[in-house]
């Protein structure tokens, strides 16, 4: 069947798709047709409104929009008649009245004065509107709406696009205008500076900040753009960065499968922490004699206080000699190493390498162990593989979408963007949180259930599945086991048992319940909210048994998808960056997988499992583990009981730390190497989808900092590993002979198409985005379903430490802070450490906002300002642990999840006391 | 970095750290809010009817309500505020502004008003209130018929003079005047409703009653004048559910006429539009009233309650939910898609066609729009072609009801044969020009039907007749210049009504009108450049309401050069 439509296009025959506007057909067929409002870039609607691409259509008594109107068959289009050039030459003498004048534009260069250029219309003989003034209220983006031309490219980034739902078209006629919420300075409104609208507009009323001076005029055109990735979480974005001068002067999306263009604050804005005036530009040794403090602080801008500045090669040597001393007095197993889920897949898989090749130990992990380690646990147990069975995009292909611990607009904001797609589409979002966020607002539920009773909840939901019959009974026969053992455990937990454990009343878990289990497909997404407790690993099994017993899994729109963390936290774990796994997760307990890697490295290797983060720092204080190498990490501040650890890295005799700054985990160190910026290397990182994607290099490398891979291989070398590397490249083809997961996944093809998702057949096909539609890559081939039994947090509230903590993110600083509050317009937008608390918390506690209380927990007290959130519950308190003034996991408990060996970075026990009556210390 | 935090406790551009981003919801304007809605559903849709009632309770829509209703209506900060300063109706104040006075006086500015002495009536006015109430100027009202007038709170008073508004607003009538009306036990008792008891009770067939309509050649009497048989027939044959939508919002400057009927007989227009509705089978209806007409509502309000009640009784209402829906002061929304948009709770602005409304209308569903007078008639054609098809004049058939204002005698709804001349109308139906006035031209077709000299009389007024003239007869309002009135002035108070009135979506009308304010209220005309705009106006605008706004100036450059100086 034909079902092209026929119609003519300035006398040409010509033919459109189904659904193909004019302007496209035109666009395709090389006839060019002046546009504005429209973009034709994924998630833009045409809206029809500045009428600069109107088209005569005979027979009809206007003209029409050809970006939105379609063809029907033997229509006769004219898109260069008298007639509708000169409405659409009108339509920019129109425009252009109102413009500032082209040598005074804010950007020059913009899709406006390309097109007026083009037309011949740079003046105009109408009268100018007063002009509106400039909005610099906020930190990153520029607003002239003198230059705005009203066509809600803006409003649809905002509100359809990223769906942050801040920019309106307010009032009507010639006195609409572009407003924030509700004609908020962009300063002072719930704006989370996505950016979105700056990439959209086409006139440069709305700019990124950095590309014009004081006045608002243009500071001129980039030198270079570099594709390359976003360096911040797990989504993967891949951006350009705009080059001038060796700095960025702006970033933009680019439209890869994670982001179609789409960035976030960070990506966006976040990049100019690498020429920070604490960037250590020089390696450095601790001076003699300064002893190591666990307690003591180090002015990061300052590092010769307690270090001197040395030479690569002394620096190195030095380095190297300490590890060398201890492996040579008391084995390997007195050294620990910790890469980065911040590295690329090479240096990750360099640092195990060195871990085990050099060390000849397994005590190699990373900070995985603190955020997913337990779902990986889970989902190794349950179905024998740790990633993602979809991409989060499938949200689209979904009916029913549940988010349970997890804050994607914060911690993965553009993941979070298609998941309010979704929602905006029809798609019923159920999100499942002890705190409310911006999302519930489209949610059909939010059960704000009480913290650390997941399993409650969750077996609340799988009991009222099995018993009201809405299991996929063929599924279970065909793709799982054990689910007669959880059915019978499942009987102890009805909805209306479970309520008063979890707080949410039993009509609406049975309710939530049947929406999951009833709908054709859903898919569950899940964040550290699941995985972050003692009991986070029962919480993924939970999530798993949902997810098989309904067969929501491995078809379009199913899956289960734990939202990564780190931008290369799937890429480091794939790797081999954990203890107990070698790339692609093959037991160090299995003598054929060491076998084939003692022959690749040529020596024997620990045959035994290695220590986990928290572990290693036990061991350290046990005077276990004497040595470490630290690349990337920021232990004394991501730690639980950040204390203890600090006091742990003290104790080490010999530390390296590789490094951009002095961070609070370097400042113990003996030797310091300053290490390459994401922007200026070359590498390839794996996203939460399973994408892997090439990173190049857009800045130089400053001072005399050198290529993390060097400094690795330098010290294998000073070990006498004998590495032979000269690019990342090199070690990316060295994975490929053992990973199968790298299977049709080139070094060439990473340059050609800048992302394939794994597992992919071969070079000449994608990747499955969607996987186990037909079993599982366990022994039996089926998913094994683990009942989970109710574990309480470990440490409950009582009359001393009334409150719960709950730690995370904030949407503008990544992880330990080290990199964002560097970075001026993120620190700008969060610049002080905050605990937030419910205002009728504060009410009882007689605290107001802005005040400085301190909080207490029965491991450290922190001093930190209140924010007042109605987003967290009352009896909650809840600190990013990204200030390192007010070190949130000061306060945290290090218990640990018995499989992932996770901590409960999400309930301690506190006690929130304003200054002037706090309570006498125990 | 510690170093750097202590410097700095604020976020760049002053918004606090001590808060998440942007205003936050204030816990007792919440209450309030919450306590106004009551039971009544969040639902977007109804977003406008909430604004009304914290409106009218308030007096004013204050940041703190705005933000409070947003959160409760689960409704971004902005979705609520674009909808809000969208309207006349609505004063948005902000936490930096100063409410509104208690009392507001609107004057009609629109063209019969301003001929009667609107602007003179403004200012002394404002002279004599110096602030203490707020007066405002407002797009017609659709009195015309007793221009000059004015709105005293929510009572009109026509033939206005200062004295006359002052007393009302002295003495607190703020309040609508119900009108005198048919009530519903004197329309049953002649025989109403019983053409629609005997279409529930499948005594008639809709496909009788589209041949009825058909044969009878009636036509869209809001200005578009397509035929009403062959609409319903479309609509009935998209996939339903289907709904229904009342253009009630009867807002072209000169045009009064559903006002007039609805006022006088409220249960023959419900009745027509449960006729219509039970032919296109649709779920619900939507009577969208324009604002203007307070104590209509009222009357609507409590009629349609009887009506229902009446079906409910006789077990036949199980078919058609009934939603009077509130306007709120936007031109604009007279327009079908704009009043669609506006039903479904957004800035009234229209939309692309194709698809028409037809097939995808309100909530995206096959959609049924009428205007009032034309299921006014509905009974009456239905029982009685003839009385309907005998009429007409000068080769046309069937009656129109034209509303005549500005300088005739006796101005008010005429129902008077399709195809009268201006000149027979005003000297058969008007009582000839007022005393003193010399007849100099006239609009056929409210504001944006374009003017006519009076050389041009002879016209047949009807659907499709003065096409050919660079007019057109719309909603048949006519509106008559004497030699005491300026062309030009007149010109630039319909242009000036169009710039307040565009609903800026797209550039043509929104900066058209703007641009073509600004060069008419030149004491020279650059006439090449207005020409140019007017051009690219009506060929680029998306709606009618652009297409047409330069219709009054290109015939003023046509037919009434005495009265301008042109460059």
């Amino acid at each position: 069947m034909n079902d092209k439509i026929k119609f003519t296009l300035n006398g040409d025959e010509v033919e459109a798709a189904k659904g193909e506007t004019i302007w496209q057909v035109a666009k395709r067929l090389g006839v060019e047709i002046p546009h504005l409002c429209y973009t034709p870039k994924p998630g833009y609607r045409a809206d029809g409104n500045c009428r600069a691409c109107m088209v005569e259509i005979e027979g009809e008594r206007v003209l029409a929009a050809s970006c939105i109107r379609t063809p029907t068959d033997g229509m006769t289009v004219l898109s260069a008649s008298e007639r509708a050039k000169s409405a659409r030459d009108m339509v920019f003498e129109m425009l252009v009245a109102d413009q500032p004048k082209k040598a005074q534009a804010h950007e020059p260069d913009s899709a406006f004065w390309q097109w007026a250029g083009a037309l011949g219309v740079e003046t105009s003989r109408l009268p100018a509107r007063e002009a509106p003034t400039p909005d610099i209220s906020h930190p990153a983006m520029a607003v002239n709406l003198d230059a705005c031309i009203h066509c809600n490219l803006c409003v649809r980034a905002c509100r359809e696009v990223q769906v942050n739902d801040v920019i309106g078209m307010a009032g009507r006629g010639h006195g609409a205008k572009i407003v924030f919420d509700m004609g908020d300075p962009m300063g002072n409104s719930t704006c989370v500076a996505c950016g979105e609208c700056v990439q959209a507009c086409p006139t440069g009323a709305l700019m990124p900040a950095t590309m014009v001076d004081s006045k608002g005029v243009y500071k001129g055109d980039a030198d270079k753009q570099v594709e390359t990735l976003c360096p911040y979480c797990g989504v993967g974005c891949q951006v350009t960065f705009h080059v001038k001068d060796d700095a960025i002067l702006f970033v933009e999306g680019r439209d890869g499968p994670a982001n179609e263009n789409r960035l976030c604050v960070k990506g966006r804005f976040g990049f100019d922490y690498t020429k920070h005036a604490h960037r250590l530009m020089k390696p450095l040794i601790r001076k003699d004699g300064v002893a190591k403090d666990g307690q003591e602080k180090l002015d990061p801008a300052n590092p010769l206080t307690h270090f001197r500045e040395a030479t690569w090669e002394e620096a190195l040597d030095k380095a190297a000699d300490g590890l060398k001393t201890i492996l040579e007095r008391d084995g390997g197993d007195a050294l620990a190493g910790f890469g980065s889920a911040k590295g690329s897949n090479e240096e990750a898989y360099m640092v195990q390498k060195l871990v085990r090749q050099g060390f000849g130990t397994n005590n190699v992990d990373h900070c995985t162990r603190l955020c997913h380690a337990s779902s990986v646990a889970a989902l190794m147990e349950g179905i024998n593989s740790g990633a993602v069975t979809a991409p989060f995009t499938a949200a689209a292909d979904a009916e029913v979408i549940i988010v349970i611990g997890a804050r994607p607009e914060h911690n993965h904001p553009v993941a979070a963007t298609f998941l309010k797609n979704a929602a905006k589409a029809g798609k019923r979002l159920i999100i499942i949180d002890p705190r409310r966020q911006d999302l519930s607002r489209l949610a059909e539920h939010h059960l704000q259930f009480k913290p650390g009773t997941d399993v409650a909840l969750l077996n609340a939901m799988i009991h009222t599945i099995i018993e009201e019959g809405l299991t996929d009974d063929q599924y279970i026969q065909g793709y799982t086991e054990g689910f007669e053992a959880l059915k019978e455990s499942i009987k102890a937990f009805p909805p209306e048992k479970m309520a008063a454990v979890c707080g949410i009343d039993a009509d609406t878990i049975r309710t939530v319940a049947r929406t999951y289990a009833s709908a054709e497909r859903s898919i569950i997404f899940w964040g550290m909210g699941i995985s972050q407790h003692v009991h986070g690993t029962d919480n993924a099994r939970c999530l798993i048994a949902l997810s098989m017993i309904t067969g929501h899994v491995g078809r379009p729109g199913t899956g289960l998808h734990p939202l990564r963390g780190q931008n290369n936290v799937q890429g480091a774990s794939d790797a081999g960056l954990i203890p107990w796994v070698y790339p692609d997760y093959k037991s160090v307990e299995d003598d054929e997988t060491r076998g084939v890697y003692e022959d690749l490295w040529g020596r024997d290797l620990d045959r035994k499992k290695g220590l986990t983060v928290v572990e290693i720092m036990d061991n350290v204080h046990a005077g276990v583990i004497k040595g470490m190498y630290i690349m990337g990490e920021n232990p004394a501040m991501s730690d639980p009981d950040v204390g203890h650890a600090r006091d742990g890295l003290a104790k080490l005799e010999h530390l390296v730390v590789q490094d951009l700054f002095l961070t609070e985990t370097a400042a113990f160190a003996d030797v310091v190497l300053p290490a390459s910026a994401f922007p200026e290397k070359t590498g390839t990182f794996t996203n939460t989808n399973r994408q892997v994607q090439l990173a190049r290099p857009a800045l130089a490398l400053p001072g005399d900092t050198r290529q993390d891979w060097w400094i690795i291989q330098e010290i294998a070398n000073r070990l006498g590993l004998g590495w032979t590397y000269t690019e990342p490249k090199d070690v990316f083809a060295e994975m490929r002979q053992t990973m199968k997961s790298f299977t049709g996944i080139t070094w060439e093809r990473l340059e050609a198409e800048n992302s394939v998702t794994y597992p992919c057949d071969n070079e000449d096909v994608p990747g499955h985005d969607v996987i186990f539609g037909d079993g599982f890559p366990t022994a039996s081939g089926r998913a094994q379903l683990v009942p989970a039994a109710v574990t309480p947090p470990d440490e409950l509230p009582d009359d001393d430490y009334p409150l719960v903590l709950t730690t995370g993110r904030m949407l503008e600083h990544w992880h330990t802070g080290a990199m964002t509050r560097r970075a001026a317009t993120l620190d700008a937008l969060e610049p002080v450490a905050v605990a937030s608390l419910h205002p009728a918390q504060m009410d009882m506690l007689g605290i107001s906002a802005g005040d400085t209380v301190k909080v207490q927990s029965r491991r450290g007290t922190i001093d930190i300002a209140i924010r007042a959130d109605r987003d967290v519950p009352e009896g909650m308190v809840f600190i990013p642990f990204c200030f390192n003034e007010a070190a949130a996991n000061l306060l945290t408990n290090p218990q640990l999840d018995p499989y992932g060996k996770i901590p409960e970075f999400k309930f301690c026990a506190v006690r929130v006391e304003a200054q002037g009556q706090i309570k006498a210390a125990e | 970095m510690s170093s750097t935090a202590s410097k700095k406790n604020s976020r760049k551009g002053g918004a606090s750290p001590y808060f998440p981003k942007g205003r936050q919801v204030e816990p007792e304007a919440l209450e309030q809010v919450r306590a106004l809605l009551g039971d009544a559903p969040r639902r977007r849709d109804l977003l406008i009817e909430h604004l009304h009632r914290i409106q009218d309770r308030f007096g004013h829509l204050s940041a703190a309500h705005l933000a409070a209703l947003a959160e409760e209506m689960r409704l971004a900060m902005t979705e609520v505020y674009e909808v809000a300063t969208f309207y006349a109706h609505f004063d948005v104040v902000m936490e930096d502004e100063t409410p509104p006075p208690a009392l507001t006086i609107r004057v009609c500015d629109s063209l019969t008003c301003e001929m009667m002495g609107a602007q003179e009536l403004l200012s002394s006015l404002g002279n004599h209130y110096a602030g203490r109430v707020r007066v405002i100027r407002a797009p017609c009202m659709g009195r015309c018929e007793t221009a000059p007038v004015a709105e005293v709170g929510h009572h009109h008073v026509t033939g206005a003079t200062l004295e006359k508004v002052c007393a009302a607003a002295d003495d607190g009538h703020t309040h609508p005047v119900n009108p005198e009306h048919i009530g519903f036990d004197a329309y049953r008792a002649e025989g109403g409703y019983d053409l629609l008891t005997a279409c529930l009770d499948g005594k008639k067939t809709p496909d009788e009653l589209i041949g009825i309509l058909s044969d009878a050649g009636l036509r869209g009497l809001g200005g578009a004048g397509f035929p009403t048989g062959q609409k319903w027939k479309i609509v009935r044959g998209y996939t339903g559910p289907r709904l229904m939508a009342v253009n009630a919002d009867e807002g072209e400057p000169g045009t009064f006429k559903d006002r007039v009927y609805m006022e006088r007989d409220p249960h023959r227009f419900l009745e027509g539009m449960l006729i219509a509705a039970w032919v296109v089978e649709a779920t619900d209806i939507y009577i969208y009233l324009r604002d203007e007409y307070p104590g209509l509502r009222e009357v609507l309000a409590g009629e349609i309650a009887k009506a229902e009640a009446m079906l409910e009784d006789g077990g036949l209402n199980k078919a058609t939910n009934i939603h009077l829906r509130r306007g709120a002061g936007a031109y604009i929304c007279g327009e079908e898609s704009a009043m669609i948009e506006s039903i479904e709770g957004k800035r009234g602005l229209p939309r692309h066609r194709p698809p028409y409304v037809a097939e995808v209308g309100l909530f995206d569903r096959p959609t049924l729009v009428q205007n009032v007078e034309t299921l006014f008639w509905l009974r009456d054609i239905i029982e009685s072609p003839e009385w309907f098809t005998d009429e007409g004049r000068n080769g046309r058939q069937g009656l129109r009801s034209f509303s005549v204002s500005g300088r005739v005698k006796e101005p008010g709804v005429k129902l008077a044969p399709a195809g009268i001349t201006v000149r027979e109308l005003i000297d058969e139906f008007c009582g000839g020009m007022a005393d003193g006035h010399k007849f100099k031209g006239y609009l056929p077709g409210g504001a944006s039907g374009g003017i006519l000299p009076a050389s041009m009389s002879d016209i047949p007024l009807d659907f499709g007749t003065l096409e050919e003239h660079g007019c057109f007869i719309g909603s048949a309002a006519v509106v008559i210049l004497s030699d005491k009135d300026s062309a030009k002035d007149a010109a630039l108070n319909l242009m000036r009504f169009f710039e307040d009135e565009s609903c800026g979506q797209c550039t043509p009308c929104r900066v058209g009108t703007e641009k073509a304010v600004a060069l008419m209220a030149e004491k020279e005309w650059d006439e090449a450049l207005l020409g140019d705009l007017s051009q690219a106006m009506t060929d680029a605008s998306i709606c009618g309401l652009g297409q047409a706004a330069a219709n009054p100036l290109k015939m003023v450059l046509a037919h009434f050069r005495d009265d301008l100086i042109c460059k």
